[in-house]
């Protein structure tokens, strides 16, 4: 197996004094996506949050063979990991085309910036009419396809995407993962999600982590874990 | 009666309240940019720019021009406001919202005081910016320092409207303003997008205080005290959150002030004060999100 493009050992993170990850350890390759499954409050969120470095975190995260453990989200972001924050992720006040160009904020090539925008609406193509639209007005399911849109404008090497179906309609829910699929297999777009619909994220991931109280309980290929009696009892349902 | 109505005092008085009304919008500005990214009034914003007065008038005693000060003051200003986030601003980024409102009263203090150690308390007077000469449009004269004072405000605004609007920067320092979490994410520097922005206020109260000192006989350090009320209550009654409210809720404010002054007799030149802060009360009561603001509704 070539060396992992994301690499997270023994991290460990605290919200004030209150620890939620107790030495969180996983990987996530090229071309890969990973699923991070768990119940509320297992530290899903705050997995995703110490790579971007949005919580205060120790331990050693690996991106790209460099540790960037202590690194600001500003930094973090301009490394191409493009995170796409619980709830949307978008900035309400602006319209679509400047979250559009605010995904791009880092990026100085001008040219391919246009270029990117135009691929990137191929796949979301109800937000090209609607560019000068308040993102806050836009509903839920729109402003996730936002979030992900914004992201992808990074050009990222990974997104980590947090609770995508977080208070959606299954409809939709189901055309993000299909999108997100989609340009994973057509653009080898690798993907860190977390999910709590633990039956669609082991469609869509190759390899899942379950958390349990912030640490790993399990992991393993999808197929191997959806007949994994725990996790069926757990998290699947039956 | 109504023939007998003295339309050119109105329009004199109108342009009179415009031209205090656009330097009050400046500060005004300069107030909300600073609320927008740090939901902070800044009250030592007033006393900044009465700084970079003074500073404008060492340089004219130095030999400078009017126009030459003015500019290297902005620059001045610019990189002081800078500083000044980045040393003072900076450690309580993160504090609860009254810790920031004691250290920007605790920034009035200091700079009120630093101001009065530098330079003495005695008077000064900086020379016009513009000619005091009249100038006379359709039969009425208005003089030519009220008239520019407005015509800068306005090249101000629209300078900063153009840069918030049309530039990557201003992009990012809206979306700073909007959701500085999320613009992290995106890769902004957010912590330097609000030092530009305490910069941006500074340059502005600057042009402000440049231009409201030549209008009075003379000055001192209480030069921007009443202007802040004033800036404070046009924003208020704009919607504080709101750039083109403060805008126009400065102007109003302006013109309100001053034809009340001039026709209500027990006013007066004495009461206006008290009219602004009356405007901040009846706002708060009626409709707190001021006219162009937006209502922040809390989910707790």
């Amino acid at each position: 197996m070539p060396r992992p493009l994301l690499e997270l050992e023994g991290v460990e993170a605290r919200y004030g004094p209150v620890k939620a990850l107790h030495g969180v350890s996983l990987t996530v390759a090229e071309g890969e996506i990973v699923a991070v499954l768990g119940a509320n409050g297992a530290g899903k969120t705050t997995t995703l949050r110490a790579i971007s470095g949005t919580v205060r975190r120790s331990g050693t995260i690996r991106f790209a063979g460099n540790s960037i453990g202590g690194r600001a989200p500003e930094a973090v972001a301009r490394l191409g990991i493009a995170h796409v924050p619980e709830g949307r992720g978008t900035l309400s006040e602006l319209s679509v085309a400047e979250n559009l160009r605010l995904g791009a904020y880092v990026r100085r090539d001008r040219a391919s910036i246009r270029e990117d925008e135009r691929r990137v609406l191929a796949y979301f193509p109800w937000l090209g009419d609607r560019r000068n639209q308040r993102a806050g007005t836009l509903s839920g399911g729109e402003q996730q396809m936002l979030a992900l849109a914004r992201a992808l404008m990074l050009r990222p090497r990974v997104v980590l995407l947090d609770e995508p179906s977080l208070g959606l309609a299954p409809k939709v829910v189901a055309e993000i993962f299909r999108i997100v699929g989609e340009l994973n297999e057509r653009e080898g777009l690798t993907v860190l999600v977390v999910e709590q619909n633990a039956i669609l994220a082991l469609q869509a991931a190759s390899r899942a982590y379950v958390l349990e109280v912030g640490r790993v309980a399990l992991e393993g290929g999808s197929e191997t874990l959806r007949r994994n009696e725990s996790v069926r009892r757990s998290y699947l349902g039956y | 009666m109504l023939l007998a109505f003295d339309w050119t005092q109105l329009a004199q008085q109108t342009v009179i309240g415009l031209s205090s009304g656009g330097l009050w919008a400046l500060l005004a500005l300069a107030l909300v940019l600073i609320y927008r990214s740090t939901g902070v009034v800044n009250f030592a914003q007033g006393e900044m720019a009465m700084f970079s007065t003074f500073i404008a008038w060492s340089l004219i005693h130095h030999g400078l021009s009017y126009w030459q000060a003015f500019f290297l003051t902005l620059a001045i200003s610019f990189a002081g406001g800078v500083a000044l986030e980045r040393v003072v601003i900076r450690p309580v980024e993160r504090a609860p919202v009254l810790t920031v409102v004691i250290v920007t009263l605790g920034l009035l203090f200091l700079v009120d005081g630093a101001a009065r150690w530098f330079w003495s308390s005695e008077t000064r007077t900086l020379p016009n910016a513009f000619s005091t000469r009249p100038i006379t449009v359709a039969g009425v004269a208005f003089s030519i320092q009220d008239l520019g004072n407005i015509a800068v405000s306005l090249v101000v605004v629209v300078a900063l409207f153009l840069l918030f609007q049309f530039t990557k920067l201003g992009l990012a320092l809206r979306a700073t303003a909007s959701n500085p979490d999320e613009s992290r994410l995106v890769g902004i520097r957010v912590s330097w997008m609000l030092a530009l922005g305490w910069g941006l206020a500074a340059a502005m109260g600057a042009v402000s205080g440049m231009l409201t000192a030549p209008a009075l006989a003379s000055f001192d350090q209480n030069l921007m005290q009443p202007v802040l009320l004033y800036a404070f209550a046009g924003a208020v009654l704009g919607g504080i959150s709101s750039p083109f409210g403060a805008v126009v809720g400065a102007l109003l404010l302006g013109v309100f002030v001053n034809l009340i002054g001039t026709y209500v007799d027990w006013i007066g030149t004495d009461l206006r004060l008290p009219v602004a802060l009356a405007v901040i009360l009846g706002v708060l009561l009626v409709r707190p999100a001021g006219l162009f603001g937006r209502a922040s509704a809390r989910r707790v």
